[in-house]
């Protein structure tokens, strides 16, 4: 479309560039002065009264962070739930979605609508804890990954990125003795990678960002992943081991310790977030518009 | 399995017409056997994490002991669903749901439907990928990082924002910790996490949009804000109206993990929602039987409404969401 060069078209144009650049700003402009702060001493950032570009720079908060190795406890904890529960979700999901594209399967319907069913209806938070209770997952990493392994939505997205694909492809591939479990990971897979990408990404996320289930679940503070220590240390600051290690009285962290803990947490997804970020503005919409 | 097959068979020969239909279902599940294998570890979550919660909810209609289980435990009809509504606690919950899932109807879902329209009006392709990108980034946050970040922010101990009220010479508020506060902070941080990433369903809808009505109604003469009123609006309708419906079904669903991190001793008496209390009186107290019927309370109704908001949606002449 061309632009509109009627002096109110100008008008507008102007207001509108203006108004979305401020909107951009406004809600990446928090992240930048986090970082920033990270950066600096404490006296510098309670000395200066804006910080996006520090005038002194210092790893000292970096340096108080990592000096014991609860930090990195947390931040493996939550690597390693990321990445054995993104790939186990993945697996789960497109061969169960692959199965539920098939339109020649019996009973996929009533599969399908016991699936939507649980994005209407939920037994809550009791009976779910009372059932991981009784599978004996409490206090285990596994109370992290299973009762969240699949999500109805990605589930869906999948089924009906499966079901473009051309039959035409299956049937050959059937005709010339390939199982399904070959027709899934040699032709069905491969031909998905765009929509994989996608759901591979929300569920790290999904994972990456767990709170909830490891504050239900979790008992033991050695176990804790990174949102429950960033939470623990910028809010409640107090349990945490390395400041009940400085002797004496306990005093809350720095704000740039508090600042450094979230860039910590932040970071690994500010670091695929632009490798990925052109597949899933795609991948969100393949389910969502045919539902 | 052979030997099933070979019964089926042989029903198959005598009796040629229903068994004959049985016989070939049969055989169709024999063929696609491995995809039931395939479906069976999804199936299984679905039952074990979604149904199996689901049938416990009958403990709301028992006085539940964990050490007796459900098959022991004695039932107690509406007991815990009579006390709900006669707890003044609760009225109070449930108003305080109610004011956050009104605000969240009436300042956020708006705000994605004006972004997008905006965003439409854009004509220089990189400004357009430059903005959406960072408006997006928020939604891959978890609300501890949002809040944390918040936090860090709004402190009255050396946060930017009391930093920068106090230079200007006027009196540092307590965001944190006040009641009065509250609302604002939890809807400013639901825009700000959610309101691009909502963009992205939209766009999509007003991308399907004929170009050749734009330039028709230039020709007459319409002005931009015409144009959107008269055609982008009007097609982007029906996605509107679906996101409402889904939106009204989760009237109840205002994220515990949001709430319960911005929940503390100061301003719990607006703070406090349906989610929340039933982890506090629930897995705190450890009274299950009546936190269940809570939770039972809130997901039946979250879905007699959505049921309620598709019908009206038909009549209105839309499609509705199911």
């Amino acid at each position: 479309m061309i632009e509109d060069r009627t002096i109110s078209g100008r008008i507008f144009s102007a207001f509108n560039y203006t108004l979305l650049a401020a909107i951009a700003l406004a809600s990446f402009l928090p992240f930048v002065h986090v970082i920033a702060g990270s950066f600096t001493t404490n006296a510098e950032l309670a000395a200066s009264k804006f910080v996006l570009i520090p005038k002194v720079w210092s790893a000292e908060a970096y340096q108080f962070i990592f000096s014991t190795n609860t930090i990195f406890r947390a931040m493996a904890v939550s690597a390693g739930v990321t990445l054995l529960g993104t790939l186990l979700s993945i697996l789960i999901s497109s061969m169960m979605a692959y199965g539920l594209s098939r339109r020649d399967l019996d009973g996929r319907k009533p599969i399908m609508f016991a699936v939507v069913f649980t994005m209407l209806f939920n037994g809550g938070l009791i009976p779910t804890f009372l059932v991981v209770k009784e599978l004996g997952l409490i206090d285990s990493y596994a109370a992290l990954v299973l009762p969240i392994a699949v999500n109805a939505f990605n589930l869906i997205i999948l089924k009906n990125f499966f079901q473009n694909i051309p039959d035409g492809l299956e049937e050959s591939a059937k005709i010339d003795g390939c199982s399904d479990f070959g027709i899934l990971f040699r032709i069905v897979l491969p031909l998905s990678m765009p929509a994989l990408a996608t759901i591979s990404l929300f569920y790290a996320v999904t994972y990456w960002n767990t709170y909830l289930n490891a504050i239900l679940y979790l008992d033991s503070s050695a176990k804790w992943p990174i949102q429950v220590l960033l939470r623990q240390i910028v809010v409640l600051a107090s349990g945490i081991e390395y400041s009940s290690s400085l002797d004496g009285a306990v005093p809350p962290p720095d704000q740039t310790v508090k600042m450094a803990v979230i860039v910590v947490a932040t970071l690994p997804i500010l670091l695929v977030y632009p490798f990925l970020q052109k597949h899933f503005a795609k991948g969100a919409l393949l389910g969502s518009i045919k539902g | 399995m052979r030997h099933a097959e070979t019964t089926a068979g042989a029903m198959g020969h005598s009796l040629p017409m229903k068994a004959g239909r049985r016989g070939e279902l049969w055989r169709r599940l024999r063929r696609n056997k491995w995809l039931y294998v395939m479906i069976l570890p999804g199936l299984l979550y679905f039952l074990i994490f979604k149904y199996a919660p689901m049938y416990g909810l009958v403990i709301s209609f028992q006085d539940f002991k964990p050490y007796k289980g459900i098959a022991d435990s004695p039932w107690v009809g509406f007991k815990h669903f009579e006390r709900l509504f006669t707890e003044p606690d609760f009225l109070q919950i449930l108003g305080n749901t109610l004011i956050l899932f009104g605000m969240n109807l009436l300042f956020f879902f708006p705000v994605p439907i004006i972004l997008a329209l905006l965003l439409n009006e854009v004509r220089v392709s990189v400004f357009k990928r430059t903005v959406q990108t960072l408006i997006y980034i928020p939604h891959f946050m978890s609300w501890v990082i949002i809040a944390s970040i918040s936090y860090v922010m709004l402190t009255m101990d050396g946060g930017i924002v009391n930093e920068l009220i106090a230079y200007f010479g006027f009196q540092k508020v307590n965001f944190l910790l006040s009641p009065e506060w509250f609302r604002p902070m939890y809807i400013l941080q639901v825009i700000w996490r959610e309101a691009g990433w909502g963009t992205i369903i939209y766009m999509a809808a007003i991308a399907s949009v004929d170009v050749e009505q734009y330039e028709a109604a230039r020709m007459d003469g319409a002005a931009r804000f015409r144009q959107i009123w008269h055609i982008t609006l009007p097609a982007i309708r029906g996605v509107i109206v679906v996101l409402l419906i889904l939106k009204i079904g989760d009237v109840l669903e205002l994220g515990f993990e949001h709430v319960y991190l911005l929940l503390n001793s100061m301003n719990r008496r607006v703070a406090e929602i349906i989610d929340t209390y039933v982890y506090t009186a629930g897995l705190r107290q450890q009274q299950f039987s009546y936190s269940a019927a809570i939770g039972f309370f809130k997901s039946f109704i979250g879905l007699l409404l959505v049921m309620l908001a598709n019908r009206l949606a038909r009549k209105m002449g839309e499609d509705g969401v199911y």
